[in-house]
C-alpha cells in the first residue's frame, strides 16, 4: 500500500506542480507560514499533526503536494537550519530557496508521519484524486473509498454521474449502497437494492453493516441480509479450504526442498549427514552474499544464487567428504559423529566471518505480491515459485540420477561397491561427487529458505530433525518417496493445524510426530520400501 | 601396583584441573558477563557482550573504578540452562566477580537464580521480561509489563481506535503472563472477549501461512484489528515474511511487537514492513546528544558504522552506571554494600531523562512507540511524558495485585502481601 | 562368575572411580584455603558429569551391546529428571514466590485450581523415585514392543527413536501439559526436609551419583558378562542368525531397551537436585545427539569408554566456554572430526596401547594372570 503510494507520488508530483500557480513550481519553493513550517519540523509527532490538519484545510494544490511528499517520505528537515527539503532522484531540493543541494545525509532528518496521520492524508489525497484526469488513478482511489466510505453520498451521486469508468462506477455504487445501508433514515426498496449490490463483496465494514440488517424487523431485508451473509460466508469457506490445500502444498515443498539433498546423501550413500542443515545455511548465506556484491539488483542477485549456491555448497560438500567422511565408510555410524563436529565448525565460522545475527535478504520484486486467481481467492507468488522451484530441483535431481552417468554410477556403487569397481566404476570419485551434489541440492534448498526465514546461524539447525524425518518416512533410498512423504507431512500438518484455534500450530506438529512414529511401527522401511539387493542392509 | 600410582595421578589431574582454577591479578575488580554467544540465542546476546566490554573499557580509561582497574569475565554459557546455573556459580564462587550482567531468556534467569541468592551474587538483568518476581540479588534494568505493554496497548486502544486484538506470541513465560496482563486490561477497557483472539507457536516456528491467514480473516470482520506480538527472536523473521506476503500492511493490520528492536530488523528486508509497531523504553533514532554520543562510541569500538543499538543495550548503560554510581557511594564492591547504596540512585538513561533504581530493584523508564521506517530503525511516534515507574507484580492479575517488592528496610521483601501484611506471597 | 565380571578394565575402572570420588569427598571436607579443598562448585560440577556417565552407560548397553543406535535416549533420562523433579517441586511448598503450600508456582499463574492428577503421589519421596525409573521404564517398553516386534531397526529406529524425543520435547513446551512450559520445573528448595544447595547436600549428591554410576557399572558388566550379554553381542553381529537359532531378538532387544530406559532415568532423577532445573531442552534431539557422541568417542561396548567420553566431552565443553568464549565450537567440533577418523575405536582404545607400551615396566604377575 505504502509503496503503490510512493510511486503515485512521483507520477502525482510533476502533475500537481504543473498544474498550480507559478509559486509551486519546482525550484521556485513553497510558500509555507512558518508556524506550520515550524509545527512540520517539530520533532513531537503530535506538533506535526497540527501542520497536517492545517494543511488540510487548506486544500490547495501546494498543500497536496506538500502532503503527499510527506505521506510519501520524501520530506526531509535540516537538522541545524530547520529548512525542509524535498528528496528527489538527484538529491535533495530546499523546498523554499532555489538551488538544489546535496547536504551531508546524516544532517537531513525525515519528516515522520505516524499511522493516523497517513490515513488522513491518504483519506485527503484520495477524495482529490476521485477528479484526477487519469481513470487508473480513479480507479484505485475509488477502490480504496470502498473500505473507509467517509464521502457524502451527494457528492458521490455527483461523480457518479460524471464517471465513464466502468469499473469506478462499480465502486461508486458499492459506496453507495453501504451508505444507504448505515442510513438508518433509508427506505426500504433503497435498502433491498444496496442489499443485492453487496451480495458477494468481502470488505469487512459492508459485512458488518448486513449483520446488523439481518435483525431488521422487516423479513425481507432480514431475509436478504441473511442470504447476502451465508453467501459471503460460504465463499469464505472454500476460500479457506483452497487456502489450505496451497499452504499444505507450500509447506510439503519446503520439507521436500530441504529433505532431497539428504535423500541423497543419507539415503543413497548411507551417511547420516549433521552438517545436512549447515548445507543449507550456506545456500542462505549465498544469497545474502550476493546481494551484497550487487547492491540494488535483488532479482539478478537472486536468480544467480541459485547456481552459486548450488556451486558454494557442492564445492564445501566435496571437501568434507574428501577431507573426513572418505575415511568412515563401512562405518556408517561415525559419519554422525564426525558431520556433527563439521555442523558446530560451520555454524562458528558463520558467526565469525559474518555475525551472529541474522542477515537481512532482500526480496526479489517478482516474488513479492499476490497472484489474484479469483476475485476473492488470491495466493502469494513467493510461495508459489518455491513450489515450481522445488519440482523443478526435485526433476533435475531424478534426471541426473536416472538417466545420467553419473546416476548410473552412483546406484552402482550404492547397490555393490566391489562390483561397481570390478566393472571399472571410479568409486571413490562417484563418492565425492554424490556427496557434492547432495549438498548442492541443501545449498539450492537454503536460496528458497531465505525467502521464508531467517538467514542466519542456526537455520540449519530448526530443519534438520524434520529432514531425516521426511526421508525415513519416504522410504530410505527412494526419491519418490521423499516427494511424496515431504509434501503429505506437510499437507496433514496443515489440516490438522486448525484443531486448536490457540496452540494448533504445536500440536499439529506432536501429532505429526506420532503418526509418522506409529506409521514406521507398521511399515517399517516407510512409504516406499526400497526392493532387492541394496534393501538388504 | 604402577596402575594405582597411575590412576592416583590421574584423579589428582582431575582434581587440579577442575578445582584450582583460581586465577591471580588480585587487584583489580572483576565483573562477570553471562550472556550466550553460541546456540540460538547467540543472535541476540552477543551484542550485549561487546557493549559489557565497551562501558567496562571506558570505565577502565577514566581510571577504573576505586582506583582499581575493572576485569571483564567472559564466558559462553550456550544457550544451555543449567550451563547458566554452572557458569554463574563458576563466576560467583570460582573468579569472584563483584557482579554479573548478563541472560536474556526467562528460564536462563529462573535457572541462575538460586545460584545468585545463595551465594549472594548480583546480577543485572537487561531485557524487558514477564514481572512477577523480585530478587534481592537482582537488579531488574529491563522493563516490567507495566513499563512496556500497557502504554503499548493504550496507545493502540486510544491513539489508533483499535477494537480487535490479536494476541499471538511464543509459548514461553513471558508472553503467557504479558497476554495474561493485557487480556485482563483489554476486558477491563470494555472490550469483548469475543475481540480477543490468543495463539502461541513453538520457538523458531517459520511456517506461519495458516495463523497469518487466520489473523487476516479475524481481522476482516469490520472492525480495526491490531496485533499485539509477543513472537520471540527467531520466529519474527518468518512472521513478518509471512505477513508481507499475503499483503497484510500497517495500514490494514498493524503489528505491535515487543520482542522486535533494532536489532532484529537488521536481520530483515524491511521496506515492506513500515508502519508497523514496537514499544520499548529506548530507540536508537531518539535524537539526545548523549544518544548520538553513545552511537558514535559504540560504532567505533565494534568497528562497524553499521552496527546498531537497541533497548536491552541502554538497559546495560544504565545498569553498569549504577553499579559503578553505587560502588563508589559504598566505596566497597561488596554485594550488601552495594545493594544498600544502590536503591534511590539515579543515572541520565540515554534518553534524556534520568534512570532510578526504585525500591522494588526495578527502575523509572520512559516508553516510547516506534513505527518501522524503511531504512530498519524506529521513528518514534509517542512516548509518555516521564518515566514510569517498574512494578515487580502487575496490577491486573488477581494472583499479584495486593503484592509488593520493597528491598529497603523495614520490610525487605520481594514479596509483600499487603492485605495479610506479611512476607511471602498471596497465600492461598 | 565375580573374576569374569571383574575383569581387568573393570577393576582398573572401579578402582579409579573410587580414589576418585574418595578424593572429591574427602577434599570437599578440608578447610577452603588448602591445596586439598574442593570447592562446592567442583562437586556439583563433578556430580553433574556422573550423572552424564550413567545416561552415557545406558546407550553404551544398547547401541555397544546391542547395536541398537537410539537418538531419543535424552527423552528417559528428562522423564527420569522431571519425575523428581514433580517430588522437589511439591516440597518447595509456601517458600514459592505465590506460596501456594498445594501447588507450584506455575499452576497458580496458569490459574490451576488442584493439582492434575498424574502429580498426585509426587510428594512422597519413594513414589517419585519409583516413577523416575517406571515412567521411562514403561515408555522404552511401549515404544520398543511396537518397534522390535516390527522389526524396525537401523537408521529407521534411531530417526523415529529422534521422533520421539522431538515429539515429548515439544509436548513439554506446552504450558498446559502442567509441566511448567519453557521454564521447566526449577527453583527447588529443599531434599528430604535439607537445604538442596547446602554443601553438605552438594556432597551427599555426588556420593550418591557416584555410588549410582558404580552400580550401574556393574550392572551392565553383570549383563554384559553373562549369557545374555554373549547373546546381546551376537544379536549385534548378525540378529538373522540368531533368530534362527532360536532365540527370540525382540524379546532380548525389548528387555535390555527397557533396562536401559530405566538406568537413564535413574541419571536423570539424580540430575535434576544437582543441576536445579529441568526443562524441556533436554529433550531436545541434539542433546541425546551429543550423548552418542560421548559414547562413540570414548568407544563404544566398552562400558569405561562411555564414561570417559561422558567426563571427556563435558569437561571440556565446560572448561572450553570459559576458557574460548568465542571460538570454543571449533575445538569441540575439532575434536570430534579429529577422533572419529584418526581414532575409529575412541579414546578407550588408546588404553591398551598405552598398557602395552606400559607393560614391559609395569607389573609382570597381573599381566600373565590376565591372559592365561
Amino acid at each position: 500500500m505504502i509503496r503503490h503510494y510512493f510511486r503515485l507520488l512521483f507520477m502525482l508530483l510533476p502533475l500537481l506542480w504543473a498544474a498550480a500557480p507559478g509559486s509551486v513550481l519546482a525550484g521556485q519553493g513553497i510558500y509555507l507560514p512558518p508556524e506550520v513550517k515550524a509545527s512540520l519540523s517539530s520533532l513531537n509527532v503530535n506538533e506535526r499533526s497540527v501542520a497536517i490538519a492545517a494543511l488540510i484545510q487548506d486544500n490547495s494544490e501546494e498543500a497536496a503536494a506538500l502532503l503527499s511528499a510527506l505521506q510519501g517520505g520524501v520530506l526531509y528537515v535540516q537538522r541545524e537550519e530547520n529548512e525542509l527539503y524535498l528528496q528527489g532522484p538527484d538529491g535533495f531540493t530546499a523546498l523554499t530557496g532555489t538551488e538544489a543541494v546535496n547536504p551531508e545525509r546524516g544532517r537531513m532528518r525525515r519528516v515522520g508521519t505516524n499511522i493516523r496521520q497517513r490515513d488522513e492524508i491518504i483519506r485527503f489525497l484520495n477524495i482529490r484524486s476521485l477528479k484526477h484526469p487519469l481513470a487508473e488513478t480513479r480507479r484505485k482511489a475509488s477502490a480504496a473509498l470502498l473500505t473507509a466510505p467517509d464521502i457524502e453520498p451527494a457528492t458521490l451521486r455527483g461523480l457518479l454521474a460524471a464517471e465513464e469508468d466502468t469499473v469506478t462506477r462499480n465502486n461508486y455504487t458499492k459506496i453507495l449502497a453501504i451508505k444507504t445501508l448505515s442510513d438508518s433514515g433509508a427506505g426500504r426498496a433503497e435498502l433491498l437494492a444496496a442489499l443485492r449490490e453487496l451480495t458477494v463483496l468481502h470488505t469487512p465494514e459492508a459485512q458488518q453493516l448486513i449483520r446488523a440488517r439481518r435483525a431488521s424487523s422487516d423479513p425481507q431485508i432480514a431475509q436478504s441480509a441473511d442470504r447476502a451473509l451465508r453467501q459471503t460466508e460460504a465463499t469464505i469457506q472454500h476460500i479457506a479450504l483452497f487456502e489450505t490445500i496451497f499452504f499444505g502444498l507450500s509447506l510439503g515443498s519446503v520439507l521436500v526442498l530441504i529433505a532431497v539433498g539428504l535423500a541423497i546423501t543419507f539415503g543413497v550413500m548411507g551417511v547420516i549427514n549433521m552438517a545436512h542443515g549447515e548445507m543449507v545455511m550456506l545456500g542462505a548465506y549465498t544469497v545474502w552474499g550476493l546481494q551484497q556484491l550487487l547492491p540494488g539488483q535483488a532479482d539478478l542477485a537472486f536468480v544467480l544464487a541459485i547456481p552459486a549456491a548450488l556451486l558454494v555448497a557442492g564445492a564445501t560438500g566435496a571437501l568434507i567428504e574428501r577431507t573426513v567422511i572418505r575415511f568412515l565408510y563401512g562405518r556408517p555410524l561415525e559419519t554422525l559423529l564426525a558431520t556433527f563436529g563439521v555442523s558446530l565448525i560451520l555454524q562458528q565460522l558463520a558467526r565469525t566471518l559474518i555475525s551472529p545475527m541474522n542477515r537481512a535478504v532482500e526480496t526479489p520484486a517478482f516474488m513479492s505480491g499476490m497472484w489474484q486467481i479469483t476475485e476473492h481467492f488470491s495466493i502469494t507468488c513467493g510461495r508459489m515459485y518455491i513450489i515450481v522451484f522445488c519440482l523443478a530441483v526435485f526433476a533435475m535431481i531424478y534426471l541426473v540420477m536416472r538417466h545420467t552417468r553419473l546416476g548410473l554410477s552412483v546406484r552402482a556403487v550404492t547397490q555393490n561397491r566391489a562390483m561397481a569397481r570390478a566393472v571399472g566404476v571410479n568409486s571413490s570419485r562417484v563418492d565425492t561427487l554424490t556427496f557434492a551434489l547432495g549438498s548442492g541440492v541443501a545449498g539450492m534448498a537454503g536460496v528458497a529458505l531465505s525467502q521464508l526465514t531467517n538467514v542466519g546461524p542456526n537455520l540449519g539447525q530448526s530443519y534438520i530433525v524434520d529432514s531425516f524425518m521426511v526421508v525415513v518416512f519416504g522410504g530410505v533410498g527412494n526419491l519418490w518417496g521423499t516427494l511424496a512423504g515431504g509434501l503429505i507431512i506437510g499437507m496433514v500438518n496443515k489440516f490438522l493445524e486448525p484443531i486448536n484455534p490457540i496452540n494448533g500450530a504445536i500440536l499439529a506438529k506432536i501429532l505429526i510426530m506420532a503418526g509418522v512414529i506409529l506409521f514406521i511401527q507398521k511399515h517399517p522401511r516407510g512409504l516406499f520400501p526400497q526392493k532387492g539387493r541394496a534393501a538388504v542392509q | 601396583m604402577r596402575f594405582m600410582k597411575l590412576a592416583i595421578a590421574l584423579v589428582t589431574l582431575g582434581v587440579m584441573l577442575g578445582g584450582v582454577t583460581a586465577r591471580a591479578a588480585e587487584n583489580t575488580i572483576k565483573v562477570g558477563i553471562l550472556h550466550s554467544l553460541s546456540g540460538t540465542m547467540a543472535i541476540s546476546e552477543t551484542t550485549l557482550k561487546d557493549a559489557m566490554l565497551m562501558f567496562i573499557d571506558e570505565q577502565n580509561k577514566r581510571g577504573g573504578l576505586l582506583g582499581q582497574k575493572l576485569e571483564a569475565v567472559v564466558v559462553d554459557p550456550a544457550s544451555d540452562w543449567p550451563m547458566f546455573a554452572e557458569k554463574a556459580r563458576a563466576l560467583l564462587t570460582q573468579d569472584k566477580v563483584a557482579a554479573v550482567f548478563g541472560c536474556w531468556t526467562s528460564v536462563s534467569r529462573k535457572s541462575v537464580l538460586p545460584v545468585f541468592e545463595e551465594a549472594n551474587g548480583l546480577l543485572f538483568y537487561p531485557v524487558q521480561y514477564e514481572g512477577q518476581e523480585s530478587s534481592r540479588n537482582v537488579i531488574y534494568t529491563g522493563a516490567a509489563p507495566n513499563q512496556q505493554a500497557i502504554p503499548a496497548v493504550d496507545y493502540l486502544l486510544k491513539e489508533m481506535g483499535i477494537k480487535r486484538f490479536v494476541l499471538a506470541g511464543t509459548d514461553y513465560v513471558f508472553p503467557r503472563t504479558a497476554n495474561k496482563i493485557v487480556e485482563a486490561y483489554l476486558l477491563r477497557q470494555g472490550v469483548a472477549q469475543d475481540d480477543i483472539m490468543i495463539n502461541y507457536t513453538p520457538f523458531g516456528y517459520a511456517d506461519w501461512q495458516s495463523i497469518v491467514a487466520d489473523i487476516k480473516r479475524f481481522g476482516s470482520a469490520g472492525r480495526k484489528t491490531a496485533v499485539i506480538s509477543t513472537i520471540n527472536g527467531d520466529a519474527n523473521v518468518p512472521f513478518y515474511k509471512e505477513l508481507v506476503n499475503q499483503g497484510i500492511t500497517a495500514d490494514l493490520i498493524p503489528v505491535m511487537a515487543f520482542s522486535v528492536g533494532e536489532e532484529e530488523l537488521s536481520g530483515i528486508d524491511t521496506r515492506p514492513l513500515a508502519g508497523h509497531l514496537a514499544a520499548w523504553n529506548y530507540f536508537m533514532s531518539v535524537e539526545t546528544p548523549e544518544n548520538e554520543a553513545f552511537i558514535e562510541k559504540w560504532h567505533a569500538f565494534v568497528n562497524d558504522p553499521k552496527r546498531v543499538t537497541n533497548d536491552p543495550m541502554e538497559a546495560h548503560y544504565i545498569g553498569f552506571n549504577l553499579w559503578v554510581k553505587a560502588v563508589e557511594k559504598a566505596r566497597s564492591t561488596d554485594v550488601d554494600d552495594v545493594l544498600k547504596a544502590i536503591v534511590g540512585l539515579e543515572v541520565p538513561n540515554l534518553t534524556g531523562g534520568k534512570a532510578r533504581l526504585l525500591p522494588n530493584h526495578h527502575i523509572t523508564k520512559p516508553v516510547f512507540i516506534g513505527e518501522i521506517t524503511e531504512e530498519g530503525q524506529f521513528q518514534v511516534v509517542w512516548q509518555t511524558p516521564g518515566e514510569i515507574p517498574g512494578d515487580a507484580w502487575s496490577d491486573y492479575l488477581p494472583e499479584s495485585q495486593d503484592l509488593e517488592a520493597d528491598w529497603t528496610a523495614p520490610l525487605n521483601c520481594g514479596n509483600y502481601n499487603l492485605k495479610t501484611k506479611t512476607c511471602g506471597g498471596s497465600g492461598n | 562368575m565375580l573374576t569374569r565380571i571383574f575383569d581387568r578394565p573393570t577393576r582398573i575402572f572401579f578402582l579409579c572411580a573410587l580414589f576418585f570420588s574418595a578424593a572429591v569427598i574427602i577434599g570437599a571436607c578440608f578447610p577452603p584455603d588448602g591445596l586439598w579443598h574442593v570447592s562446592p562448585y567442583t562437586v556439583s560440577l563433578l556430580g553433574k558429569y556422573l550423572c552424564y556417565a550413567i545416561l552415557a552407560l545406558s546407550i553404551d548397553l544398547v547401541w555397544g551391546y546391542l547395536g541398537i543406535l537410539s537418538l531419543g535416549h535424552g527423552a528417559f533420562f528428562a522423564l527420569g529428571g522431571y519425575a523428581f523433579g514433580m517430588y522437589l517441586m511439591r516440597h518447595i511448598g509456601t517458600q514459592g514466590v505465590y506460596a501456594s503450600a498445594e501447588l507450584p508456582d506455575f499452576m497458580v499463574f496458569l490459574n490451576w485450581k488442584e493439582l492434575p492428577w498424574y502429580w498426585q503421589g509426587s510428594d512422597m519421596f519413594v513414589f517419585a523415585c519409583l516413577l523416575a525409573v517406571l515412567v521411562p521404564g514403561l515408555l522404552a517398553f511401549i515404544f520398543g514392543w511396537t518397534a522390535f516386534r516390527s522389526r524396525v531397526s537401523g537408521v529407521y529406529f534411531s530417526i523415529i527413536s529422534q521422533a520421539m524425543t522431538y515429539a515429548l520435547m515439544l509436548a513439554f513446551y506446552l504450558n498446559e501439559l502442567g509441566f511448567g512450559g519453557n521454564n521447566g520445573l526449577t527453583d527447588f528448595k529443599t531434599l528430604l526436609g535439607f537445604e538442596i544447595h547446602s554443601p553438605t547436600m552438594t556432597v551427599a549428591l555426588f556420593a550418591l551419583s557416584s555410588l549410582a554410576l558404580l552400580l550401574t557399572y556393574f550392572l551392565c558388566r553383570l549383563l554384559a558378562s553373562s549369557r545374555l550379554g554373549l547373546v546381546c553381542i551376537a544379536v549385534r553381529d548378525n540378529e538373522e542368525r540368531i533368530r534362527f537359532t532360536g532365540y527370540r531378538v525382540e524379546h532380548i532387544k525389548l528387555a535390555v531397551f527397557t533396562l536401559s530406559a530405566m538406568l537413564a532415568g535413574i541419571a536423570g532423577a539424580l540430575y535434576v537436585p544437582q543441576v536445579g532445573i529441568i526443562n524441556p531442552s533436554v529433550f531436545s534431539p541434539l542433546f541425546s545427539v551429543e550423548m552418542v557422541i560421548c559414547v562413540a568417542l570414548g568407544g563404544r561396548g566398552l562400558l569405561y569408554g562411555a564414561v570417559l567420553g561422558a567426563f571427556v566431552i563435558n569437561f571440556a565443553k565446560s572448561w572450553l566456554t570459559t576458557a574460548l568464549p568465542d571460538s570454543w565450537l571449533f575445538a569441540l567440533g575439532a575434536i570430534f572430526v579429529l577422533v572419529t577418523v584418526l581414532l575409529p575405536q575412541g579414546i578407550a582404545a588408546l588404553f591398551p596401547r598405552a598398557w602395552t607400551l606400559l607393560r614391559p615396566l609395569g607389573n609382570r604377575m597381573k599381566y600373565g594372570n590376565k591372559n592365561a
